[in-house]
């Protein structure tokens, strides 16, 4: 096995393209994973079947199918629906829906983590369903599952290099690209692989302090 | 679609059974040697078995497959067929989320337990197999039934190196019809009525091994007495 520094050097400023885009991707996806989510999570507990329903079946549905598919599934059936985005709006729609899956369920946890006496009180207090909701519940069940949704940016952080299979130019796209045309593989990836465990080991740790200021 | 597309969807499905079933084995023992090496008492021996944990925890599944394809023959000389090579990476990786499950099962088993053994002058290894093993398997089985479903979920990712999975075959099929809502909405409802199948078989396993350490399925009667929160304002509900 040789390791050639050069390939390295030449493979950073690709590198830092790629990374940009991944670090894109994260935040726009999981802006709307987190805002997608709660919308799931609030339809849930709309009082009727009629709701609650398709809700449950659509995302229990998108949670258990993989990514990779839905990726394909809306990069190539939208064009034929007529709907045209870029590759990276695609994506970043994709990944944000998939993950909005599971941030549902932690909103749903945060929710029924709320003491029942804080309802009570909402209600002792004549308090309109509207302000009930975003005065009292919600600030208190976003509060707790700040750590849980940390921890669903950290998984998507790693599912980011899917994107790669519809073209979108991110670490693992621009590593592939560099590599096919300088037919050096064991520099870039190993160069990304190491990248993924230092961002993913620091933002672990910058959770784990957040966890510990919230606790507190 | 024409009888021939679906013979290369079922030759798909087939692939990604076989991929799934072949992952998960070697992901279960990673997970348990892995698991099982974080409680041992040299610390050495933790911090190796942390270190893999967080190496390939921390790393993408797809750069996984893309390392394991790509660097590994050049690097060590030898080329893995597709199938194995997808194994290895799939195993591996999420072989290192299931060592967390399994260390978490382990450390919630109650101390007396283990003290129990020691009391009665167990070596570690029987305290491992006959008190601690037994009474955490059950209670791994839901995280590791969420772990399947992600399992079947990452083994699509293999498509990408042109194994002919079926992710693989839904793209062949996408080409040749020129049209793809239809071919990947099958896709989607396979992939979907495979995980409500593993899902379904969990549970069944999971009810299984709690029997036999003499833990039945809570009853619903139980779970409904306990679900009331009282506030304890205004007497006791």
């Amino acid at each position: 096995m040789e390791w050639d520094w050069s390939a390295v050097s030449d493979f950073m400023p690709h590198f830092w393209d790629g990374l940009l885009v991944t670090l894109q991707i994260l935040v726009l996806g999981s802006l709307i994973s987190f805002a997608l989510g709660l919308v799931w999570a609030l339809l849930m507990r709309v009082p009727t079947r009629w709701v609650t329903w398709p809700v449950g079946a659509v995302t229990e549905f998108v949670r258990n199918t993989p990514l990779l598919v839905q990726l394909f599934f809306l990069f190539y059936v939208l064009p034929e629906w007529g709907v045209t985005f870029s590759a990276l709006t695609t994506g970043v729609f994709a990944i944000g829906l998939h993950y909005s899956t599971y941030t549902m369920q932690v909103y749903r946890a945060g929710i029924e983590a709320v003491p029942v006496g804080q309802w009570e009180a909402a209600t002792a207090l004549n308090l309109p369903l509207r302000r009930t909701w975003t005065a009292v519940i919600l600030p208190q069940a976003v509060r707790r599952v700040v750590p849980a949704l940390g921890n669903y940016v950290i998984s998507m952080l790693k599912d980011t290099p899917l994107l790669m299979a519809i073209t979108v130019l991110e670490m693992l796209g621009e590593a592939r690209l560099f590599s096919q045309q300088n037919f050096q593989f064991t520099e870039p990836l190993t160069v990304i692989g190491f990248a993924f465990i230092v961002i993913s080991y620091l933002a672990s740790l910058a959770l784990r302090a957040l966890e510990r200021r919230l606790v507190h | 679609m024409t009888s021939g597309l679906w013979e290369r969807v079922l030759e798909g499905v087939w692939v990604t059974v076989q991929l799934l079933v072949l992952s998960a084995l070697l992901a279960t023992a990673v997970s348990f040697v892995v698991g099982v090496a974080r409680t041992h008492r040299l610390w050495i021996v933790r911090f190796l078995a942390g270190f893999y944990t967080e190496v390939f925890r921390g790393t993408s599944a797809l750069v996984m497959i893309f390392w394991v394809f790509f660097v590994l023959p050049p690097a060590f000389g030898w080329q893995l067929v597709p199938l194995w090579a997808g194994t290895l990476a799939l195993g591996l990786t999420y072989g290192a989320y299931g060592s967390e499950i399994v260390r978490g099962a382990l450390a919630a088993v109650d101390p007396a337990q283990r003290e129990g053994g020691i009391a009665l002058s167990f070596t570690p290894w029987q305290r491992m197999k006959l008190i601690l093993l037994p009474q955490a398997v059950p209670e791994m089985i839901p995280p590791f039934s969420n772990l399947l479903i992600e399992l079947l979920k990452g083994t699509a990712l293999v498509s990408v190196m042109g194994m002919g999975d079926l992710a693989f075959s839904a793209n062949l099929v996408r080409l040749a019809l020129q049209e793809s809502a239809e071919i990947y909405t099958y896709i989607l409802l396979i992939y979907f009525a495979i995980a409500f199948l593993l899902t379904r078989l969990m549970r069944g396993l999971e009810k299984k091994l709690k029997a036999g350490v003499g833990k039945a399925p809570a009853r619903k009667a139980d779970v409904e007495l306990k679900r009331p929160e009282t506030t304890n304002v205004g007497g006791a509900v």
